[in-house]
Protein backbone atom coordinates (compact mmCIF):
# COMPACT_ATOMS: atom_id res chain seq x y z
CA UNK A 1 0.00 0.00 0.00
CA UNK A 2 2.94 2.48 0.85
CA UNK A 3 5.06 1.50 -1.58
CA UNK A 4 2.19 2.06 -4.36
CA UNK A 5 1.46 5.76 -2.68
CA UNK A 6 5.10 5.99 -3.27
CA UNK A 7 5.31 4.93 -6.81
CA UNK A 8 2.18 7.37 -7.81
CA UNK A 9 3.67 10.11 -5.83
CA UNK A 10 7.24 9.18 -7.69
CA UNK A 11 5.58 8.73 -11.17
CA UNK A 12 3.40 12.23 -10.48
CA UNK A 13 6.78 14.24 -9.88
CA UNK A 14 8.07 12.41 -12.63
CA UNK A 15 6.05 13.62 -15.38
CA UNK A 16 5.68 17.06 -13.52
CA UNK A 17 9.39 17.29 -14.08
CA UNK A 18 8.97 15.86 -17.70
CA UNK A 19 5.96 18.57 -18.20
CA UNK A 20 8.05 21.68 -17.04
CA UNK A 21 11.32 20.15 -19.33
CA UNK A 22 9.19 20.43 -21.93
CA UNK A 23 7.74 24.09 -21.36
CA UNK A 24 10.93 25.45 -20.93
CA UNK A 25 12.60 23.34 -23.87
CA UNK A 26 9.77 24.80 -26.58
CA UNK A 27 9.03 28.58 -25.08
CA UNK A 28 12.29 29.67 -23.58
CA UNK A 29 13.97 32.20 -26.08
CA UNK A 30 16.85 30.57 -27.66
CA UNK A 31 19.96 33.03 -27.27
CA UNK A 32 23.67 31.82 -28.78
CA UNK A 33 26.54 33.99 -29.28
CA UNK A 34 27.46 34.24 -32.78
CA UNK A 35 28.17 31.12 -34.58
CA UNK A 36 30.67 30.63 -37.92
CA UNK A 37 29.34 27.54 -40.02
CA UNK A 38 33.25 26.56 -40.64
CA UNK A 39 34.04 24.89 -43.98
CA UNK A 40 37.92 24.26 -44.57
CA UNK A 41 40.00 23.34 -47.46
CA UNK A 42 42.60 21.54 -45.81
CA UNK A 43 46.29 21.55 -46.39
CA UNK A 44 47.43 18.78 -49.36
CA UNK A 45 43.84 18.97 -51.18
CA UNK A 46 45.14 20.32 -54.19
CA UNK A 47 48.07 17.60 -54.16
CA UNK A 48 44.75 14.98 -53.66
CA UNK A 49 42.84 16.38 -56.75
CA UNK A 50 46.23 16.56 -59.23
CA UNK A 51 46.58 12.71 -57.91
CA UNK A 52 42.79 12.25 -59.02
CA UNK A 53 41.07 12.28 -55.89
CA UNK A 54 37.44 13.71 -55.89
CA UNK A 55 37.37 16.26 -53.00
CA UNK A 56 34.21 17.57 -52.19
CA UNK A 57 34.22 19.80 -49.22
CA UNK A 58 31.58 22.37 -49.27
CA UNK A 59 28.25 20.82 -49.76
CA UNK A 60 25.75 22.16 -52.17
CA UNK A 61 23.22 23.74 -49.64
CA UNK A 62 24.33 25.08 -46.37
CA UNK A 63 21.77 25.40 -44.16
CA UNK A 64 21.77 28.85 -41.51
CA UNK A 65 19.51 29.97 -39.34
CA UNK A 66 19.20 33.84 -39.07
CA UNK A 67 18.88 34.97 -35.32
CA UNK A 68 20.91 32.48 -34.21
CA UNK A 69 23.64 34.93 -36.20
CA UNK A 70 25.14 31.80 -37.67
CA UNK A 71 28.21 33.28 -40.51
CA UNK A 72 29.13 31.58 -43.24
CA UNK A 73 33.32 31.15 -42.77
CA UNK A 74 35.34 29.78 -45.96
CA UNK A 75 38.91 29.09 -45.06
CA UNK A 76 41.69 27.83 -47.16
CA UNK A 77 44.49 26.01 -45.23
CA UNK A 78 45.85 24.73 -48.79
CA UNK A 79 49.00 26.11 -50.53
CA UNK A 80 46.92 27.74 -53.48
CA UNK A 81 44.36 29.95 -54.43
CA UNK A 82 40.86 27.60 -54.26
CA UNK A 83 37.64 28.36 -55.76
CA UNK A 84 35.63 28.03 -52.37
CA UNK A 85 31.66 28.61 -53.30
CA UNK A 86 30.67 31.56 -54.77
CA UNK A 87 34.66 33.19 -53.70
CA UNK A 88 38.42 32.59 -54.77
CA UNK A 89 40.28 32.32 -51.36
CA UNK A 90 43.88 32.80 -51.33
CA UNK A 91 46.39 30.19 -49.09
CA UNK A 92 45.88 30.93 -45.37
CA UNK A 93 43.02 33.76 -46.39
CA UNK A 94 39.29 33.42 -45.18
CA UNK A 95 36.30 34.22 -46.25
CA UNK A 96 33.32 35.45 -43.64
CA UNK A 97 29.77 36.19 -45.05
CA UNK A 98 26.82 37.17 -42.96
CA UNK A 99 23.10 37.14 -43.86
CA UNK A 100 20.68 39.56 -42.57
CA UNK A 101 17.29 38.41 -44.24
CA UNK A 102 16.19 35.19 -44.47
CA UNK A 103 16.26 33.91 -47.84
CA UNK A 104 17.63 31.23 -50.34
CA UNK A 105 21.21 32.35 -51.84
CA UNK A 106 21.95 30.40 -54.91
CA UNK A 107 25.88 31.27 -55.81
CA UNK A 108 27.41 30.19 -59.20
CA UNK A 109 29.68 28.09 -58.38
CA UNK A 110 32.54 25.94 -60.60
CA UNK A 111 33.83 23.84 -57.49
CA UNK A 112 30.77 21.86 -57.56
CA UNK A 113 28.84 19.86 -61.06
CA UNK A 114 25.77 22.05 -60.95
CA UNK A 115 27.55 24.82 -61.49
CA UNK A 116 25.73 26.37 -57.97
CA UNK A 117 25.77 26.46 -54.60
CA UNK A 118 22.93 27.38 -52.29
CA UNK A 119 22.67 28.96 -48.76
CA UNK A 120 19.29 28.47 -47.21
CA UNK A 121 18.99 31.67 -44.15
CA UNK A 122 16.18 30.26 -41.69
CA UNK A 123 14.99 32.63 -39.49
CA UNK A 124 14.61 32.10 -35.37
CA UNK A 125 12.10 28.95 -34.14
CA UNK A 126 9.09 30.22 -33.29
CA UNK A 127 7.94 29.52 -29.48
CA UNK A 128 6.40 26.20 -29.05
CA UNK A 129 6.66 23.00 -31.35
CA UNK A 130 9.40 24.64 -33.43
CA UNK A 131 11.87 25.45 -31.13
CA UNK A 132 10.59 22.34 -28.99
CA UNK A 133 12.09 20.74 -32.62
CA UNK A 134 15.17 23.04 -32.80
CA UNK A 135 16.37 21.66 -29.54
CA UNK A 136 15.91 18.27 -29.66
CA UNK A 137 17.58 18.57 -32.79
CA UNK A 138 20.63 20.24 -31.21
CA UNK A 139 20.64 18.03 -28.55
CA UNK A 140 20.61 14.76 -30.55
CA UNK A 141 23.60 16.23 -32.66
CA UNK A 142 25.82 16.78 -29.78
CA UNK A 143 25.18 13.07 -28.67
CA UNK B 1 57.90 55.97 -15.75
CA UNK B 2 57.14 59.10 -18.87
CA UNK B 3 60.26 57.08 -20.44
CA UNK B 4 58.27 53.51 -20.38
CA UNK B 5 55.17 55.22 -21.62
CA UNK B 6 56.63 57.05 -24.31
CA UNK B 7 58.60 54.16 -25.57
CA UNK B 8 55.63 51.80 -25.99
CA UNK B 9 53.17 54.55 -26.68
CA UNK B 10 53.67 53.84 -30.77
CA UNK B 11 53.15 50.12 -29.95
CA UNK B 12 49.76 50.58 -27.96
CA UNK B 13 48.72 52.77 -30.65
CA UNK B 14 49.32 50.69 -33.66
CA UNK B 15 47.74 47.63 -31.76
CA UNK B 16 44.61 49.85 -31.03
CA UNK B 17 44.59 51.30 -34.87
CA UNK B 18 44.55 47.32 -35.94
CA UNK B 19 41.89 46.26 -33.68
CA UNK B 20 39.69 49.21 -35.09
CA UNK B 21 40.27 47.70 -38.41
CA UNK B 22 39.32 44.31 -37.34
CA UNK B 23 36.25 45.36 -35.62
CA UNK B 24 35.24 47.49 -39.18
CA UNK B 25 35.75 44.58 -41.27
CA UNK B 26 33.95 42.22 -39.11
CA UNK B 27 31.04 44.58 -39.11
CA UNK B 28 30.68 44.80 -42.85
CA UNK B 29 27.71 43.82 -44.00
CA UNK B 30 29.54 42.49 -47.40
CA UNK B 31 31.43 39.12 -46.95
CA UNK B 32 35.11 39.84 -45.36
CA UNK B 33 38.78 38.55 -46.79
CA UNK B 34 40.87 38.00 -44.14
CA UNK B 35 43.49 38.92 -44.06
CA UNK B 36 43.31 41.25 -46.78
CA UNK B 37 45.38 40.78 -50.09
CA UNK B 38 46.04 43.39 -53.61
CA UNK B 39 43.45 42.81 -55.84
CA UNK B 40 44.30 41.41 -58.76
CA UNK B 41 45.61 43.79 -61.08
CA UNK B 42 44.60 43.99 -65.07
CA UNK B 43 44.76 46.00 -67.61
CA UNK B 44 41.80 46.52 -70.51
CA UNK B 45 40.11 49.39 -73.00
CA UNK B 46 38.22 51.53 -71.16
CA UNK B 47 35.24 52.97 -71.88
CA UNK B 48 36.58 56.82 -70.92
CA UNK B 49 39.04 55.64 -73.71
CA UNK B 50 42.29 55.38 -71.55
CA UNK B 51 43.89 51.68 -70.09
CA UNK B 52 41.67 50.70 -67.30
CA UNK B 53 43.80 49.58 -64.50
CA UNK B 54 42.85 49.45 -60.64
CA UNK B 55 46.10 51.26 -59.94
CA UNK B 56 44.02 54.64 -61.53
CA UNK B 57 42.11 54.17 -58.76
CA UNK B 58 44.37 53.79 -56.28
CA UNK B 59 43.24 56.48 -53.13
CA UNK B 60 39.74 55.44 -53.91
CA UNK B 61 37.18 52.99 -53.35
CA UNK B 62 36.68 50.56 -56.18
CA UNK B 63 33.78 48.40 -56.84
CA UNK B 64 34.07 46.33 -59.41
CA UNK B 65 31.55 44.33 -61.03
CA UNK B 66 30.92 41.81 -64.01
CA UNK B 67 28.32 41.54 -66.31
CA UNK B 68 27.07 42.43 -69.92
CA UNK B 69 25.01 45.22 -71.27
CA UNK B 70 22.11 42.54 -72.61
CA UNK B 71 21.85 41.21 -69.09
CA UNK B 72 17.99 41.55 -68.94
CA UNK B 73 17.71 41.77 -64.62
CA UNK B 74 21.16 41.40 -62.63
CA UNK B 75 23.42 44.00 -64.03
CA UNK B 76 20.61 46.88 -64.56
CA UNK B 77 19.54 46.19 -60.79
CA UNK B 78 23.46 46.15 -59.39
CA UNK B 79 24.24 49.24 -61.46
CA UNK B 80 21.15 51.28 -60.36
CA UNK B 81 21.90 50.08 -56.76
CA UNK B 82 25.37 51.75 -57.19
CA UNK B 83 24.21 54.40 -58.99
CA UNK B 84 21.75 55.11 -55.60
CA UNK B 85 24.45 54.12 -53.75
CA UNK B 86 26.98 57.14 -54.73
CA UNK B 87 24.25 59.30 -54.88
CA UNK B 88 23.27 58.66 -51.22
CA UNK B 89 27.36 58.71 -50.49
CA UNK B 90 27.04 63.03 -50.97
CA UNK B 91 30.16 64.28 -51.18
CA UNK B 92 32.03 61.00 -50.34
CA UNK B 93 30.74 59.40 -53.91
CA UNK B 94 34.18 61.23 -55.03
CA UNK B 95 36.14 58.76 -53.30
CA UNK B 96 34.00 55.31 -54.97
CA UNK B 97 34.45 54.34 -58.21
CA UNK B 98 32.23 52.05 -60.13
CA UNK B 99 34.25 49.76 -62.57
CA UNK B 100 32.41 47.04 -65.13
CA UNK B 101 34.25 44.73 -66.43
CA UNK B 102 32.09 42.95 -69.48
CA UNK B 103 32.06 39.28 -69.87
CA UNK B 104 30.57 39.44 -73.51
CA UNK B 105 33.55 40.35 -75.41
CA UNK B 106 31.58 39.66 -78.70
CA UNK B 107 28.54 42.26 -78.27
CA UNK B 108 29.91 44.70 -75.72
CA UNK B 109 32.45 47.25 -77.43
CA UNK B 110 33.43 50.67 -75.72
CA UNK B 111 30.62 52.91 -77.35
CA UNK B 112 28.21 50.58 -76.43
CA UNK B 113 29.59 49.83 -72.91
CA UNK B 114 29.80 53.80 -72.46
CA UNK B 115 26.28 54.35 -73.49
CA UNK B 116 25.02 51.78 -71.05
CA UNK B 117 26.29 52.67 -67.97
CA UNK B 118 25.58 56.27 -68.40
CA UNK B 119 22.34 55.45 -68.09
CA UNK B 120 23.29 55.08 -64.65
CA UNK B 121 25.49 57.34 -64.02
CA UNK B 122 28.03 58.80 -65.79
CA UNK B 123 30.57 58.50 -63.87
CA UNK B 124 31.12 54.38 -63.80
CA UNK B 125 33.96 53.26 -66.10
CA UNK B 126 33.82 49.72 -68.21
CA UNK B 127 36.36 47.70 -69.79
CA UNK B 128 36.53 45.22 -72.25
CA UNK B 129 39.68 43.54 -74.11
CA UNK B 130 40.02 40.12 -75.98
CA UNK B 131 38.34 36.60 -74.56
CA UNK B 132 41.54 35.27 -73.22
CA UNK B 133 42.39 38.99 -71.43
CA UNK B 134 38.74 38.90 -69.85
CA UNK B 135 39.19 35.40 -69.16
CA UNK B 136 42.42 35.99 -66.93
CA UNK B 137 40.76 38.47 -65.16
CA UNK B 138 37.78 36.73 -64.51
CA UNK B 139 39.83 33.60 -63.50
CA UNK B 140 41.89 35.89 -61.15
CA UNK B 141 38.53 36.88 -59.33
CA UNK B 142 36.97 34.05 -59.14
CA UNK B 143 34.24 34.43 -61.34
CA UNK B 144 32.23 32.25 -63.50
CA UNK B 145 30.93 32.97 -66.62
CA UNK B 146 29.08 31.30 -69.25
CA UNK B 147 27.54 31.45 -72.75
CA UNK B 148 23.55 30.39 -72.75
CA UNK B 149 21.30 30.07 -75.27
CA UNK B 150 17.90 31.88 -75.28
CA UNK B 151 15.04 29.41 -75.21
CA UNK B 152 13.50 29.81 -78.85
CA UNK B 153 16.76 30.95 -80.57
CA UNK B 154 16.60 34.16 -80.22
CA UNK B 155 20.37 34.84 -79.61
CA UNK B 156 22.62 34.25 -76.05
CA UNK B 157 22.71 35.28 -72.71
CA UNK B 158 25.29 35.06 -70.21
CA UNK B 159 24.84 33.29 -67.37
CA UNK B 160 27.49 34.84 -64.23
CA UNK B 161 28.57 36.01 -60.96
CA UNK B 162 26.75 38.81 -59.84
CA UNK B 163 28.26 39.53 -56.85
CA UNK B 164 30.11 43.30 -55.99
CA UNK B 165 34.04 43.15 -55.35
CA UNK B 166 35.35 45.85 -52.74
CA UNK B 167 38.71 47.39 -53.10
CA UNK B 168 39.80 49.69 -50.83
CA UNK B 169 42.07 52.74 -51.35
CA UNK B 170 45.36 51.05 -50.93
CA UNK B 171 44.09 48.62 -53.48
CA UNK B 172 43.14 45.55 -51.49
CA UNK B 173 40.50 43.36 -51.77
CA UNK B 174 38.82 43.99 -48.47
CA UNK B 175 35.36 42.15 -49.11
CA UNK B 176 32.11 40.90 -51.71
CA UNK B 177 28.79 41.94 -51.18
CA UNK B 178 26.22 39.40 -52.61
CA UNK B 179 23.96 40.11 -55.20
CA UNK B 180 20.61 41.46 -53.43
CA UNK B 181 21.92 43.62 -51.24
CA UNK B 182 20.77 47.16 -51.08
CA UNK B 183 22.30 50.45 -51.46
CA UNK B 184 22.03 51.36 -47.44
CA UNK B 185 24.26 48.39 -47.55
CA UNK B 186 26.76 49.57 -50.06
CA UNK B 187 26.67 53.28 -48.14
CA UNK B 188 27.33 51.44 -44.51
CA UNK B 189 30.71 49.32 -45.66
CA UNK B 190 31.65 51.92 -47.83
CA UNK B 191 31.88 54.84 -45.09
CA UNK B 192 33.28 52.19 -42.72
CA UNK B 193 35.93 51.29 -45.34
CA UNK B 194 36.50 55.05 -46.18
CA UNK B 195 37.15 55.41 -42.64
CA UNK B 196 39.39 52.29 -42.13
CA UNK B 197 43.05 52.15 -43.17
Amino acid sequence: MRLGRFLAWATGLLALALLAGLGWAAFAPITLDSHDELFEIPKGTWARRMAGDKVEILPDLINLTLALNDTLLLRNQDEVPQQFGPVLIMPGQSFRLPFEVASTYSFACTAHASGQMSVVVASTPAPGWETLQWRWKRWTARG
Amino acid sequence: MKHVLFRFLPSLLLALALCATAHAATALKAGVFEPAQAAPEFSLRGSDGAELKLARYRGKLVLLVFGFTNCPEVCPTTLATLAETRKAMGADAAAVQVVYVTVDPERDDITRIRQYLGAFDPGFVGGTGSPDALAAVRKSYGVAAEKVARPGGGGYGMSHSSSVYLIDREGRLRAMMPYGHEAKDFVHDLKLLLASR
